[in-house]
């Protein structure tokens, strides 16, 4: 039990030593995952408005010239 | 005053039926016209004809009218026989060269111009959902863009009311750069180059590729940046009316208000004489072009005095002149234009793409990128050419760009409220006012309208009862206000007007 406690107390002793460098890194990572996350949500909600077939639509997007 | 002056936007849309090419456009475009129609005559404005007396669309600022037999038939646009109506908010939806317009009523006020060009695309989505509504109707599509990408464009033209004493040269010299470099924040975007559009890449403007001269006066072929039509609808002794066609169909708010703000500030120092020769560039039509295919910005562009430039370093000379104006100081709106003028220019120097909530083509582009990351798309896939077109759907269902500002990811300025006041209510301090109420207080007896008149059909009168409106700086609710509260009926304002 003695020798647990302070290996735990020795880990925490440790990760206090990186704390900096590291949380920011896994902080930038973290951010950077919830960005990735946001922008597949908005493609999928884009994509649920878009056309089906874009080739047939874009072909058949016809305009006479205006001015 | 220097953002204010009399000015207008008229938006040409393009019109399809989904899963049918060779649909008629004339056809559609008419019935959505009819359709608005008969929903202003459901709520008691008449729809009328427009009156079309003084139009001059052969006039040019150069200082001749071009030949009527000479010119290509879409440049007589004086002809009535196509559907068109007036709206109780001063504005005009017509049918054009096979597009449905709008044509905003005229505005003081760069916000005012934002708002009534909301308004025109609300109106508009819901004359093509009530065209789809009747009876063998079918689904109508309205676009706020300009080109097909298969070589065929329409325009958003604005319009701003000037002094007749500036020289055209002046405002040849000092508005082409200007045209040249405001699409760094203007432009819509678009997926591929050149008018057919068969170049892969992406451009700053959906425009751009579709001018070929400097100054000319056509609008269907051959488009000029410097447009000459000289038509003011107004005293031509007085008042020019400077006809832009270069613009995008902007769907960001923001750059909207940028697009008619900035404008309306560069013709106040060509008016006062602040702006010179000195930003003249060497070959214009060029380098529209090149700045439109350069969404990186670093193309310098050369101007006459050997200098080369960026569109943004371009854009801050005239950000800096127009700094030094008084009404910098004292102007509430061109305070505001100044300041997000240069917030924008700013931001496009260092980090453009955190404009992507600001501005067309930083959205679309944004968004592009997101999708050819996740898909693997190159700029030729047809799922990119799709996205450029849904981008301007007026539906709010559908249209990507009403989707992004649902979402908060496209910055909106206006007020839904004040939105839907300005589907029906005209702008209180121009002649639209008097244009708009006359609509809708005494829809029964106005025959027909234009820019600068109203004409009456009154019971027990032989001859129409013309009321010209020349000067767009009258005929506000201030001006004109107590007299149609006072006046139950036409037949009471024309005692009074004529009397």
């Amino acid at each position: 039990m003695a020798g647990k406690e302070s290996q735990e107390q020795r880990s925490q002793q440790r990760a206090g030593e990186q704390a900096p460098a590291e949380a920011e890194q896994s902080d930038l990572a973290e951010r950077k995952a919830q960005l990735d996350a946001d922008v597949d949500a908005l493609l999928d909600e884009i994509d649920d408005v878009l056309e089906e077939n874009a080739e047939e639509f874009v072909k058949g997007f016809v305009q006479k010239g205006g001015q | 005053m220097s953002v204010r002056r009399v000015m207008g936007i008229e938006t040409e849309y393009g019109v399809s039926h989904p899963g049918h090419p060779h649909a008629n456009p004339i056809r559609m475009s008419g019935l959505v016209v009819g359709a608005h129609a008969r929903r202003a005559e459901r709520v008691g404005g008449l729809a009328r004809r427009w009156d079309y007396d003084e139009e001059t669309p052969l006039r040019d600022a150069r200082g001749f009218d071009a030949s009527r037999a000479e010119a290509d038939p879409t440049q007589l646009t004086d002809d009535s026989s196509t559907a068109n109506v007036v709206l109780t908010n001063g504005a005009r939806l017509y049918v054009d060269h096979a597009h449905p317009e709008y044509s905003s009523p005229e505005v003081t006020r760069p916000r005012d111009a934002v708002l009534w060009d909301r308004a025109g695309m609300v109106i508009s989505a819901q004359a093509a959902r009530d065209a789809a509504g009747l009876p063998g109707g079918h689904e109508i599509v309205l676009y706020k863009n300009n080109t097909d990408g298969k070589g065929a464009s329409y325009g958003t033209h604005e319009n701003y009311l000037m002094d007749r004493r500036t020289p055209f040269s002046a405002i040849v010299a000092a508005l082409t750069p200007f045209l040249v470099t405001r699409q760094v924040f203007t432009g819509a975007g678009r997926v591929g180059r050149g008018q057919d559009g068969r170049t892969p890449g992406f451009q700053l403007s959906s425009r751009a590729d579709f001018l070929e001269v400097e100054v000319g006066l056509e609008t269907t072929l051959k488009r000029p940046i410097i447009n000459t039509r000289d038509e003011p609808h107004a005293d031509p002794a007085l008042w020019r009316r400077l006809h832009v066609i270069v613009g995008d169909a902007n769907l960001s708010e923001t750059a909207t208000l940028l697009k008619m703000g900035t404008t309306a500030a560069v013709l106040t120092l060509v008016e006062r004489g602040l702006i010179g020769e000195s930003l003249m560039v060497r070959r214009p039509v060029a380098e529209i072009h090149a700045v439109s295919h350069d969404p990186t910005l670093q193309h310098r562009i050369e101007l006459r005095g050997g200098r080369r430039l960026t569109a943004v370093q371009l854009q801050m000379e005239f950000l800096t002149a127009a700094a030094r104006l008084p009404e910098a100081g004292s102007d509430q709106a061109t305070k505001e234009i100044l300041a997000e003028w240069e917030r924008v220019l700013v931001a496009l120097e260092t980090d453009p793409l955190s404009l992507a909530e600001d501005l067309d083509w930083v959205a679309k582009y944004a968004l592009m990128q997101q999708y050819r990351r996740r898909d693997g798309l190159q700029w030729d896939s047809p799922r990119l050419h799709l996205i450029d077109l849904q981008y301007a759907d007026v539906d709010p269902g559908r249209g990507v760009a009403l989707q992004l500002e649902a979402k908060g990811r496209l910055r909106r300025l206006t007020d839904p409220s004040d939105v839907e006041r300005a589907v029906h209510t005209p702008p209180h301090d121009t002649r639209a006012w008097f244009r708009g109420e006359c609509m809708r207080r005494y829809p029964a007896e106005v025959a027909a309208a234009g820019w600068d008149s109203v004409v009456f059909d009154l019971p027990g009168r032989h001859a129409l009862q013309r009321v010209p409106t020349l000067d767009p700086l009258r005929g506000t609710r201030a001006h004109v206000g107590a007299l149609l509260d006072a006046s139950p009926s036409a037949e009471e304002l024309l005692a009074i007007l004529k009397g």
